[in-house]
Formats: C-alpha cells, sequence, structure tokens
C-alpha cells in the first residue's frame, strides 16, 4: 500500500469522487436510521419516504415523472434491463440497432440477444465519432424493436445528437434507450421533450456513490425484470432497496441540478486551456472526439510514436491518475473500439490518452500536467525506434 | 426512545464498518479497472475483501462474487444454473418455505421451461431429508433450500441435505441470508455449491450481496458488460460497500460466538415470558433448531396488523412477517404451510434481536407486549374467552 499517498485524479469518466454533501446526506441511513422500506413501522416508513423523496429528485433532474424511476445497482444493470427487459417482453419485432462506440455494457448484451434470434446492427460513425445519420435511417424498419445509442461517449465524451436519433426511431415506432452514464448531471437532459423512451444512469458517475443506479422507462413502455422476488420497484426490480445509495444518488441529483451549468463552463475552460498548452508544446498530438459537441470535462488525444499504457505509467509515477480509454478494457492490450471505430489508425489509438476532469480538479491539478507531460513524451520518442527527429 | 426488534428486515450498519467505508466514499474511490495507483488500491481492497468473506464461510478467495444483494444472488444463482444447465435437466426442487425471491425466480423459470417441486414442511417448518429424496429424478439439477427460514427462524438439517444432493450430483444451492452471523456456516463441511448471502445481514452496508460459487459449478452470468467478476457479474464494483463488507465479516468472525449467547439469553427469556403471561399464546417454528434471534408467536383472536400498529404507537418496530410481504393482505406463505389456518397466521408477531439491542429493549417488550394484545383482545370480536 506504498503507493496510497494522494495523487491529481483526472479519470473522473471511469469513476468521480463521491462529493462531501452526497456523504453528509447518506450517512445517517447507514447506522442511525436503519429501515426496510417495505417495513410497515415507523423506521420502515421512514426509509420509504426517504427513498421516494430521492426519486422525486432524479426526475427533477430528468424531467419526468418519478414513477418512471427505477433504482438498480447501477449503469452496467440499468442497460442490462433495458435491453434483455425490451427484448423479452414481446416477440413480434426482431431486429436491434446499437452503434459501433457503445460502452460494453450495451455491446455486450446487444451480442448477447443475437443467440435469441435478434438480428444486431451497429450503425457507423465519423472520424469525431458521431453517428452516421443516414445509415441509422436506412437501417431502422418496422420490424426493428430497439435502438440503443449513448448519449455521449465515454472515451472520447463525442456528444451523440440523440433528437435526430429519437425523431428516426419514432418514424418506425421502434424503442429508443440510451446510455446516458456520461453525461446525467453534466449536461441538461429532459426526457420529456426529447421523448426518449429509456435511459441508464449511474451514481458514482457524477459524484453519487457507487452501486446504485437508475433506468428511466418512459410510462408505457414495457420490459421485463431481470431479477426476480419480492415486489420492490413496482415489481420491476427485486431486492431490498440500497436505501443509502438511493439517498446518495438524489442528492448528487439535486446538486447537479442547481450546478451543472456554471460547472460546464468552468470544466470547459480549464480543459481547453489544458489542450491549448499540450498543442503548444507538445509536436504531433491530436485530439480525438468533436471539436465542438463534446462534454467539457473530456480531453482525448493521441499522441504519435508513444504508447498511451507508457504515458499512464509515467503520469502515475507523478501522481497523475488518467486513462488510455475506458477502464473496463484499459487492462487489455486491444485498442480501443472506440477510437478505431472512428477510422484511426491502430498505432494513434495505442498512443491515446483521455484526461476527465471533474468537480474537485482544478488550475493547479491541468498545471501539473502541463509541467510533466512534454518531458514525458519526449522521454518516451528518445526510446522509441518509430521516432525521428 | 424508540425499540428496534426487527433486525430480520434490515440492519443498522455497525459504526466500525461505516468508519473503514468513509475514505472509500470519498477520495479513495477509484475504479479497479483502472491502470493508475487508485485503481490499484481499489484492486486491493476488492481481493483483501473476497479473501474475508471466503474466510467466514469457509470458501476459496476466487470462489466469492460480488452482486449488489442477496436477491440478485439468488437470482443469479438459480437462473444462470438453471439455463447454463438445461441439457442435463430442467428439474428443480425447492420447499414450501422459501423467501420470496426463490418462489418467484422458480415460478419464472416454470415458465421458461423448468419444472419445480415443492417440498411440504412439517409443523415445526422443517424439511425431512426423504421428502427431498424422494422427489429427485434423473431430470433434477438443482436443489434450492434456505439455510433458515427468514420468518420462523426454523434451521434446516443443510448439512445432511447438502450430502444426499453431492451423492447424487445435483447442485445443491441455499439462501443463507437469514442464518448468516447467527449460526456458523462452513461450506465445505454443509456440502454447499452455491449460496447467497447479503451484507446488511452481517451489519454490512446495504446494496451489496454475494454469491459463492464452488470451483466446477458452472453458471451463466445474468448481468453483462465489462466482465468484472471473473465474468459473472459486470459493472463498477462498489467498492466502499465490498470495504465494509470485508470489516463486517472480520468482526462478525470475531465476536459471532458471544454474541449469539446474548441474543438467545434475550430469545429465551421473551419466550418464556410471553407464553407465561399471555394466556393463548403460541410459538411458531421449532422450538430449538430455530435461530438465537428469532422469537415468533401467534396470539389467538388478533390481527397481525393491529398488532403492529399497536406497537407502532409505542415506538417499538416489530415485524408480522417477512418484509416484503408485509404490505400485502396475503397470509405469509411459510405460515400457511406450517398448517395454519388464514386468522391463526394473522395473529402472529416476529421479534428479532441484534447486535444493538439492550437489556432494556427485552424489558420494554415484555412491559409492553402482554398490556397490548390485553387491550386488542378486549376489542376483538373473535377472542372468545375472557381478557
Amino acid at each position: 500500500m506504498a503507493r496510497e499517498e494522494k495523487c491529481i485524479y483526472l479519470d473522473n469518466n471511469a469513476t468521480t469522487p463521491t462529493d462531501p454533501r452526497v456523504l453528509d446526506a447518506m450517512l445517517p441511513y447507514f447506522h442511525t436510521m436503519p429501515g426496510n422500506p417495505s417495513s410497515i413501522h415507523a423506521a420502515g416508513r421512514k426509509a420509504r419516504q426517504a427513498v421516494d423523496s430521492a426519486r422525486g429528485r432524479v426526475s427533477a433532474l430528468l424531467g419526468c415523472r418519478s414513477d418512471e424511476i427505477y433504482f438498480t445497482s447501477g449503469g452496467t444493470e440499468s442497460d442490462n434491463i433495458a435491453i434483455k427487459g425490451t427484448c423479452f417482453a414481446q416477440e413480434e419485432r426482431k431486429k436491434i440497432i446499437t452503434s459501433s462506440i457503445e460502452h460494453h455494457a450495451v455491446l455486450t448484451v446487444c451480442e448477447y440477444m443475437q443467440k435469441f434470434g435478434y438480428e444486431l446492427v451497429k450503425v457507423p460513425v465519423d472520424r469525431h465519432g458521431i453517428v452516421d445519420l443516414d445509415f441509422l435511417n436506412r437501417a431502422v424498419d418496422d420490424h426493428t424493436l430497439l435502438v440503443s445509442i449513448m448519449h455521449a461517449n465515454n472515451e472520447t465524451g463525442t456528444i451523440e445528437p440523440i433528437q435526430k436519433i429519437i425523431e428516426i426511431t419514432r418514424r418506425h415506432g421502434a424503442i429508443f434507450h440510451t446510455d446516458a452514464v456520461q453525461t446525467v448531471g453534466k449536461i441538461p437532459i429532459d426526457t420529456n421533450a426529447l421523448m426518449v423512451d429509456m435511459l441508464s444512469l449511474s451514481g458514482h458517475k457524477f459524484y453519487g456513490p457507487k452501486g446504485i443506479g437508475a433506468l428511466y422507462v418512459r410510462r408505457g413502455i414495457r420490459f421485463d425484470p431481470l431479477a426476480h422476488g419480492g415486489h420492490h420497484e413496482r415489481s420491476k426490480r427485486a431486492g431490498t432497496e440500497n436505501v443509502p445509495g438511493i439517498i446518495g444518488l438524489g442528492e448528487a441529483c439535486a446538486i447537479a441540478l442547481n450546478e451543472m451549468t456554471a460547472e460546464e463552463l468552468r470544466l470547459k475552460a480549464l480543459r481547453d486551456r489544458l489542450w491549448q498548452s499540450i498543442w503548444e508544446k507538445i509536436p504531433k498530438v491530436s485530439l480525438n472526439g468533436h471539436p465542438t459537441e463534446r462534454l467539457s470535462g473530456t480531453l482525448n488525444f493521441s499522441v504519435e510514436y508513444v504508447e498511451g499504457e507508457s504515458m499512464l505509467l509515467k503520469l502515475d509515477l507523478e501522481g497523475i491518475c488518467a486513462s488510455s480509454g475506458s477502464a473496463c478494457t484499459s487492462g487489455s492490450l486491444e485498442a480501443s473500439h472506440v477510437l478505431v471505430a472512428m477510422g484511426i489508425p491502430h498505432a494513434l489509438a495505442h498512443g491515446s490518452l483521455r484526461f476527465s476532469l471533474g468537480r474537485f480538479n482544478t488550475e493547479k491539478d491541468t498545471d501539473a500536467v502541463i509541467n510533466v507531460l512534454p518531458g514525458i513524451v519526449e522521454k518516451l520518442r528518445e526510446i522509441s525506434p518509430l521516432y525521428q527527429r | 426512545m424508540s425499540v428496534y426488534l426487527d433486525y430480520q428486515s434490515s440492519k443498522p450498519v455497525d459504526p466500525r464498518v461505516v468508519e473503514i467505508m468513509l475514505p472509500y466514499l470519498h477520495d479513495k474511490s477509484g475504479n479497479p479497472s483502472s491502470l493508475h495507483r487508485v485503481g490499484d488500491t481499489a484492486t486491493e481492497v476488492l481481493e483483501a475483501s473476497r479473501a474475508a468473506v471466503a474466510r467466514f464461510i469457509g470458501a476459496e478467495r476466487d470462489e466469492i462474487i460480488f452482486t449488489s444483494g442477496a436477491t440478485e444472488s439468488n437470482n443469479l444463482a438459480l437462473v444462470g444454473h438453471a439455463l447454463r444447465n438445461k441439457d442435463k435437466g430442467n428439474h428443480i426442487i425447492i420447499s414450501e418455505i422459501e423467501h420470496i425471491s426463490i418462489l418467484n425466480i422458480t415460478k419464472y423459470l416454470e415458465k421458461n421451461g423448468f419444472t419445480v417441486s415443492r417440498v411440504p414442511v412439517d409443523q415445526f417448518g422443517r424439511i425431512a431429508i426423504e421428502k427431498i429424496s424422494e422427489r429427485v429424478t434423473d431430470k433434477t439439477i438443482m436443489v434450492s433450500i434456505g439455510y433458515a427460514n427468514n420468518e420462523i427462524g426454523t434451521i434446516q438439517q443443510i448439512e445432511t441435505i447438502g450430502r444426499l444432493c453431492r451423492d447424487k450430483g445435483i447442485t445443491f444451492h441455499t439462501d443463507a441470508v437469514a442464518a448468516e452471523g447467527l449460526i456458523p456456516i462452513d461450506v465445505k463441511r454443509d456440502n454447499i455449491d452455491l449460496m447467497a448471502l447479503s451484507s446488511n445481514d452481517i451489519y454490512g452496508p446495504q446494496g451489496l450481496g454475494v454469491l459463492y460459487v464452488k470451483k466446477g459449478i458452472r453458471i451463466n452470468p445474468l448481468i453483462i458488460g465489462g466482465g468484472q467478476e471473473r465474468g459473472l457479474r459486470s459493472g463498477t464494483e462498489n467498492i466502499a460497500a465490498i470495504a465494509g463488507m470485508k470489516r463486517a465479516a472480520e468482526i462478525m468472525g470475531e465476536e459471532m460466538a458471544t454474541e449469539t449467547k446474548r441474543l438467545q439469553r434475550y430469545r429465551d427469556r421473551l419466550i418464556e415470558k410471553v407464553l407465561d403471561l399471555v394466556p393463548r399464546s403460541y410459538l411458531n417454528g421449532h422450538p430449538t433448531l430455530r435461530l438465537p434471534n428469532n422469537a415468533h408467536f401467534r396470539f389467538e383472536g388478533i390481527e397481525g396488523e393491529s398488532l403492529l400498529l399497536s406497537f407502532k404507537e409505542k415506538d417499538i418496530a416489530v415485524s408480522t412477517g417477512s418484509a416484503c410481504s408485509s404490505k400485502t393482505l396475503e397470509p405469509s406463505h411459510t405460515l400457511i404451510a406450517l398448517g395454519l389456518l388464514h386468522e391463526e397466521a394473522h395473529g402472529s408477531l416476529q421479534i428479532t434481536f441484534g447486535r444493538f439491542n439492550k437489556d432494556s429493549d427485552l424489558e420494554t417488550l415484555l412491559q409492553t407486549l402482554p398490556q397490548i394484545v390485553k387491550r386488542l383482545r378486549k376489542l376483538s370480536p373473535l377472542y372468545k374467552w375472557e381478557v
């Protein structure tokens, strides 16, 4: 545990620290206020009221009704319920459309449904990571059950044009699901105005606790539960409610609703300044993701002639935590499927680095990167057989 | 001063556990899949907790899968095993008094081509081993029997059931949520293949569970994606809760022997006093083979709900049965399985003691309970005797 000293944390797309205000809201529900919301004694009733109130705060952030929110254990479970649940609730339509840059939680489930006779189409993206709307328009037909396309990509931060995607989807009566774990709490989402049918969110991606998430399901959309048991979450998600987690998620939503507009501007300024400096100080770097339609805190770029993993390790030694792609695959040696889908050559995809800034980052953190990264890249390039000055 | 006597429904997290969790809830919260040092710390916590939970039940570290709770663990065990092994057979044996999650999961499996036998229990809630063995066919792939019942507290002869299953090559699953932390569980001694645990039931945090999967037992995952938990349970690990469960398992391992003696004293005194002080009162469940913290009574001529409301006025939290069904008007399926009539089942009261109860809680209950029963009986048209 020698390496446990504090680090400069710039990996907020992987997971965010829990906001102290969220933690304060949760703490009473661990010990001093026990109670199973299904119990009818006073302790149970208090837990039930707290859960209901949190549900209201989640729905306020999403512009939906509180009975359209189902609490889950996280984004992955929400994605599993959304996709498997809609498929198993019907038999008429047998086609699923997704994009080639989805998170594994969506891709794996969509691929799994092929075993049950579903046709799967993956919509390609352009070099900025925006889904090909013409392709989508041709792919969606009357056999299409579900279109599942993420709101913003976790690796590049590119924000998809979901309003247009939804228009196309609705034309054929298909259901639209979006994995919005990267956008909820960061950019405004109005599920009602957008006519989203299903939306997954995760607490720990916007300063809430881990182990809690939610699935928004528009009223009238049919889906089967994944876990069976007691009549929790209107019989759609069995299991005793994670009361502290739910309270924490509610608090995270309330904070985001108040603060996200100003916070996005702050992060954008911080990020743009960081990129500007990197661009000026390091030759042969290129931005990955959309130049403007992008999450304010996300900066993904490729450094020619250098391996992303090597940069990560060097940064780690300097006390800076970053990522070379999605946390779920950064342990593997394959190039990011997202960058490859965007047409970025393998060599460059392997040389990618992601800084994702968040609520607790300041200029001091980005300055630290600017101070050490050029030197790290220079050293690594010196030992690279590919690099010629 | 409120008195909490419903530890079966929900347990306060031990303050020592909360303390351990705090740093992970804030600045140490990494994603174990990340390569940097914050991710490394998260991985260490994950593996250390896996080892502690394994020690607690006599398992190996890599036989522990973290889930979001016992209901998910039961789903993963039953659905995951059934779907993975459907080429071997489609028959599953459970009992009539299983937890509602097991009942509803098996109903779902029945809709999907599986057949389910439900073994009856005796008047104490015990399952006779012959009742299981006579239902085994060459299509039987799994037996699922709860370690102890969550309502009446009756403990099953798990080791013998496990032996029967092992001899016949059938996978044995047990929902051990009601029993964990109250009686010693050893998956090897008990011949268990799959076992669901909940973190909160050993005073760990809510929203975390475990499925023990014996080496060699094959199951399909329920939640897929990033491939965490050896592909059996995807989703970013709930590190703070996992750190909490480690501490909870350690504390339980150290304190269980002494603590259960204390709880058993409360239980025995309560049972003795109530049966003595309250006429026409009866104990549900087994007189001796029951969880050390569980007392479950029925009182002639009284509705459980009116009992609950009377206790609520006195700020005492008790239960009429499983929290998962306590809001429905149906009598408990467990009590009906014992052979009780509907009106008898409705007059039941469940008291479960736990770590934070003090002598004074028992005394408050003993002072209140007989009076409440007396008052309700005076008002009851059902009670035919003199109060």
